[in-house]
């Protein structure tokens, strides 16, 4: 009896331990992927700070916000984002909510169009753009054309995004609620679906600015000078700026995930609703 | 408050007819309900009349005027629905809310009332409170609240007790009577709990593929089924073949056992007919060893019992073929499976269906 009794304790602390024990293989995997993503930027970082002989500063990186060039081209950048989200999120969320709400057969239709934008290369969307719009070359010198031409570059993230609140919260429901209550289609849209689908929205606007804010290709086929097209630059002739560049890059992309990660955070540890609502 | 007429509407969709020619009237502050399996086309009817769908073909009048083709926002029609269907954005109060503001009600007059709304249904204190922090229970009363504020002529429910546990389902079913019966509002409700049917309705219109079987009060209803579906439906029924033998006498089965019944209710002496007998008319009395049933009385062996509480439902096998019978539950005690027994059959608890 005391044997059993013994070994009956022993299987839990066993099964403890094991739980504890991560294999070693999955440690040297997990240590050389940390490795391959971070010896690089690790080496960016140093070599933008390097401003003699083992001396380290922030030299570059304010030669590089004080060049007019860094600031115009950021601005022109960030501008073009907003523009961007503004465009593709009046287009996209009253065309997903239709579609949600009257036509769900379509939706496979919208999965494949939303990603067409991966299979057609930049170069041809260039010269399909020039082509269409042919008619109207002032709209070609425009910087409203890099805004349409990002809207569609953006389109598969905008769409997944906005389809995935859509789908988390019961259109249909929701919409006939609404309008059970007198309200016509359009205020079902602003002041019930909208509020509800606000961490979609805002997740498909920060990766649309993460996307324009690098994007290279077409703004430098239609000539404008973006904050990517600047980077190309001077990574062509100045090489520590252009390190201490490609740190501030990554250092905006980052912030737009980590402003995605705490907005979905957010969303789902509190429920919806006003964050004073969700901390009574 | 409002009456309701639904006038030969039919609906298909696609090559499936959802309605076949429906007509039903709602009168002035009556509660009635539409009662049937599902994808018998109660929620479609429901639908109809809300506006979120549109008859192929037929009429929808309120009061007189037709309302096909009005847009379901300009209806006056407050609905609570099966799923929840409270805005997650806003709390409890501004919910109820919502329907005034969209009508431009003063801000001060939408807060009392919701208020007052909400009091009514017993949420008082959870004026402040967002869906989520809220029961099942208490979103449907909000919803019902929500419903209820736009002063609505006609009040439609869509299910709205089916996600709630039983003991949620009858105490809100309850306090969805009393509010009704208080404010005096003209009220369609959809549900396949017959249960739910039975307590709350003025009227229960019963709906199996598409068609109207049966509309009338809850007693009627349960104790004098129209058709066979109604019979099954609602309630449970022992069904025998037989045929009318004498006014006051039924044989059934191929035994030919007689049976007094009270009402021959327009079937015609030796017409073959469906007899329909309530578990809760069939009476059981334990035989002695050896002894047989008196003449003229059915014999039969108790097989199982299922236990509901204060009733137990004993499952027998006679000559007649298997029935149940609802037996007080003390009672059931002194006739465990194997006993033989005695079947006597409460003429009131009869009625016929002819072939």
């Amino acid at each position: 009896m005391a044997t059993v009794a013994a070994r009956i304790g022993e299987a839990p602390q066993r099964a403890r331990r094991g739980r504890r024990r991560v294999s070693f293989w999955t440690w040297f995997w997990l240590v050389m992927a940390g490795l391959y993503f971070l010896v690089p930027l690790y080496s960016t970082l140093e070599f933008s700070l390097e401003t003699g002989q083992h001396q380290y500063g922030l030299k570059w990186y304010g030669q590089v916000f004080a060049d007019p060039a860094f600031r115009s081209s950021f601005l022109f950048s960030l501008r073009l984002s907003v523009e961007t989200v503004i465009i593709g999120l009046l287009l996209m969320v009253p065309t997903i909510y239709w579609v949600h709400l009257r036509l769900p057969r379509l939706r496979p239709v919208m999965d494949v169009i939303s990603i067409l934008p991966f299979v057609v290369p930049p170069v041809a969307l260039v010269v399909g753009l020039a082509g269409a719009f042919n008619a109207m070359p002032w709209l070609l010198s425009s910087s409203q054309i890099l805004a349409f031409a990002y809207v569609i570059q953006a389109l598969p993230f905008t769409y997944r995004s906005l389809d995935a609140g859509m789908r988390a919260i019961d259109v249909r429901t929701l919409t006939e609620a609404s309008q059970s209550c007198g309200a016509p289609t359009w205020k079902t849209l602003v002041f019930v679906i909208l509020p509800n689908i606000r961490t979609a929205m805002l997740g498909g606007a920060f990766l649309t600015l993460a996307i324009v804010m690098g994007e290279y290709t077409i703004s430098s086929l239609l000539l404008f000078q973006t904050f990517a097209v600047y980077m190309q630059y001077v990574g062509e002739t100045q090489a520590q700026p252009a390190a201490a560049l490609a740190i501030i890059s990554f250092g905006l992309t980052w912030g737009a995930m980590m402003g995605l990660f705490l907005l979905s955070r957010r969303s789902r540890g509190g429920g919806r609703g006003t964050p004073a609502a969700v901390s009574r | 408050m409002a009456t309701l007429d639904l006038k030969g509407i039919r609906k298909v969709f696609g090559s499936t007819v959802a309605l076949e020619e429906l007509s039903l009237s709602v009168g002035s502050g009556e509660l009635v309900s539409l009662l049937g399996p599902s994808g018998c086309g109660k929620t479609t009817a429901l639908r109809i009349v809300a506006g979120f769908e549109a008859p192929t073909t037929g009429d929808l009048l309120v009061d007189g005027e037709d309302f096909v083709g009005v847009p379901a926002s300009k209806r006056n029609m407050g609905m609570v629905f099966q799923a929840y269907s409270l805005f997650p954005n806003m709390t409890a109060r501004q919910n109820v809310e919502f329907g005034m503001r969209m009508r431009k009600v003063a801000r001060d007059k939408c807060r009392s009332r919701a208020e007052e709304l909400l009091g009514l249904v017993g949420l008082a204190e959870r004026v402040s409170n967002y869906p989520h922090e809220l029961s099942g229970g208490q979103q449907q009363r909000v919803a019902l609240a929500r419903a209820l504020a736009i002063e609505p002529a006609i009040l439609l429910l869509d299910e709205p007790l089916s996600a709630l546990d039983a003991k949620v389902r009858v105490d809100l079913r309850q306090q969805i009577r009393r509010v009704q019966t208080r404010l005096g509002i003209t009220t369609l409700y959809v549900t396949h709990d017959q249960e739910e049917a039975l307590s709350i309705s003025d009227r229960i219109a019963v709906m199996s593929d598409g068609n109207l079987e049966q509309i009338g009060a809850p007693a009627d209803i349960y104790r004098s089924p129209r058709t066979e579906f109604v019979a099954n439906f609602v309630g449970l029924m022992n069904g025998f073949e037989g045929s009318l033998q004498a006014v006051d006498t039924v044989v059934l089965g191929a035994a030919q056992r007689p049976i007094r019944i009270n009402d021959a209710a327009g079937v015609t002496v030796g017409d073959k007919v469906l007899v329909l007998i309530r578990p809760e008319s069939v009476q059981l009395e334990e035989l002695a060893d050896g002894a047989s049933a008196p003449e003229g009385v059915i014999e039969g062996k108790v097989l199982m019992h299922t236990f509901l509480g204060s009733v137990t439902r004993v499952s027998l096998s006679s000559d007649l073929g298997d029935l149940v019978a609802d037996v007080p539950s003390l009672r059931a005690l002194t006739m465990p499976p194997d006993t033989r027994v005695a079947v006597r059959v409460d003429p009131v608890g009869v009625r016929m269906l002819r072939r």
